[in-house]
């Protein structure tokens, strides 16, 4: 068969049914206030990295509570951990633990 | 005092106004569409915030007004006015036989409400084509008839999705307005289907949540504490079945910006409110004035919200537009107040 250099682009849909939800249910069960948020964003419009990158705390913990993993491991590793975001965040959610926290979900999960 | 009024219309805000002004000794008719009083509140178990059984709040509205006569099955053909009196004319069901029937009163309360909105009409939701696609009414019924909540396979749904917004806030069922109560109503029902199954994991679909009342944030915030209800922002794009009968629903979650796809095996539409279909028909009778969006405009939007413009023609509850039912009783009481007030000064300009 000749390799006509076509290839299947994955798509970017949330595939809620196919999630892997052990990453949020370890993070839940070290940092229960995360089911609180509201994603009014105040944690990102405060947040210092997000002032030099494109790190999105809202974002990221969101897109782990939909199942997906992947494409937050990387973008962790920016947090500072300044505390910003907690000392802001309207429903109290204790967001420097909650990063410590997928942190060590994904050190433990790989 | 030997003056009368009509209330047209016999549900919560009806009945409400029709007993107060009966217990001040006016002589009130009530007149119900329905072969029975008690409109939308009659379907529903319980009510948001505090989930009371909505049946406690009709027994104590129905006691209140004993010396009303109520008429029922009555549709209406004619409203005239003259002299300050008005004749309404009537078809009465009576016994399988239509009677025409005339009544008259000094002043008339417009009392007319609400209809939910046709989830039919939302096509590419599934409502009527879906067997487990079912409105926050429907589950309402099911909640009312004690016999638990099953797909229409018979089966515990573990997966439940709550869709806010259908047939509000969409200029594609040219609905510009906010239903304002379904989405508290959505954030109520996803906590007793968690407390009917704790082993199901329950999804809201919503664009914004609405928690204007006293304690309604509060539940929503008992929601995703206590209950662990999974709040999505994005508003369902369409549906459709699997050969098990489940429902697949694709949305955007606009938090993460990526489209998103999932199974349920039970979906639920909060049907908002659309103006009732009598509405439009008596407020041609008495001249009243309506929206865009067909609910009655009051006199005043902040100080004559009872009136309607016409003298002795007073609006109360959901005529004019989406209400809770506490808003709805409040409302009423105030336009049988301005009744009252109307009718003891016969003012001519009280309109």
């Amino acid at each position: 068969m000749p390799d006509f250099g076509y290839t299947i682009t994955k798509d970017r849909q949330l595939d809620h049914d196919h999630g892997d939800f052990r990453y949020i249910s370890l993070v839940r069960s070290i940092e229960p206030s995360l089911d609180l948020c509201i994603g009014c964003g105040s944690c990102s419009a405060s947040c210092s990295a997000a002032g030099f990158t494109d790190f999105n705390i809202r974002k990221l913990h969101t897109i782990i509570r939909r199942g997906d993993v992947e494409s937050v491991k990387a973008e962790l590793k920016k947090c500072m951990f300044c505390g910003k975001c907690q000392l802001v965040c309207p429903r109290g959610v204790n967001l420097r633990n909650l990063i410590m926290a997928m942190n060590r979900a994904i050190e433990l999960l790989g | 005092m030997g003056k009368s009024v009509i209330v047209i219309g016999g549900g919560i805000a009806g009945m409400t106004a029709a007993g107060m002004l009966a217990r001040q000794g006016y002589e009130v008719t009530l007149l119900e569409k329905e072969n029975e009083t008690g409109g939308h509140v009659a379907h529903w178990d319980r009510l948001f915030p505090d989930r009371r059984k909505a049946s406690e709040v009709l027994e104590f509205t129905g006691e209140g007004m004993k010396d009303v006569h109520v008429a029922k099955g009555i549709s209406i053909s004619r409203i005239s006015r003259q002299n300050n009196e008005f004749t309404v004319t009537c078809g009465m069901q009576d016994s399988g036989s239509v009677m025409k029937s005339h009544f008259t009163a000094n002043a008339l309360i417009v009392a007319t409400g609400f209809d939910l909105f046709e989830a039919r009409r939302k096509e590419e939701y599934g409502y009527g084509i879906y067997n487990n696609v079912i409105t926050s009414a429907d589950l309402e019924e099911k909640f009312k008839s004690g016999k638990g909540i099953l797909t229409a396979e018979g089966k515990i749904p573990k997966r439940i999705g709550i869709i806010h917004c259908v047939g509000s806030r969409d200029e594609k069922v040219g609905n510009l307005y906010c239903s304002k109560v379904c989405c508290v109503t959505g954030v109520k029902q996803a906590i007793e289907l968690k407390e009917m199954y704790p082993g199901s994991v329950v999804f809201s679909f919503y664009m914004d949540l609405r928690m204007y009342d006293r304690n309604f944030e509060e539940l929503y915030y008992e929601a995703q504490q206590k209950w662990g209800i999974s709040f999505i922002r994005g508003r369902l794009s369409e549906c459709a079945e699997n050969p098990d009968g489940s429902i697949v629903i694709r949305t955007e979650d606009t938090l993460t910006g990526k489209p998103l796809k999932m199974t349920v095996d039970l979906l639920i539409l909060l049907a908002g409110f659309v103006p009732a279909a009598g509405t439009a028909s008596v407020a041609g009778m008495i001249g009243l004035k309506t929206g865009t969006d067909g609910f009655v405009n009051p006199a005043d939007s902040h100080i004559k919200n009872n009136l309607s413009g016409i003298p002795g023609v007073f609006l109360a509850g959901a005529v004019k537009g989406p209400v809770s039912v506490t808003e709805a009783i409040a409302d009423a009481r105030a336009a049988a107040a301005l009744t009252s007030e109307y009718l003891k000064a016969s003012i001519e300009e009280y309109a």
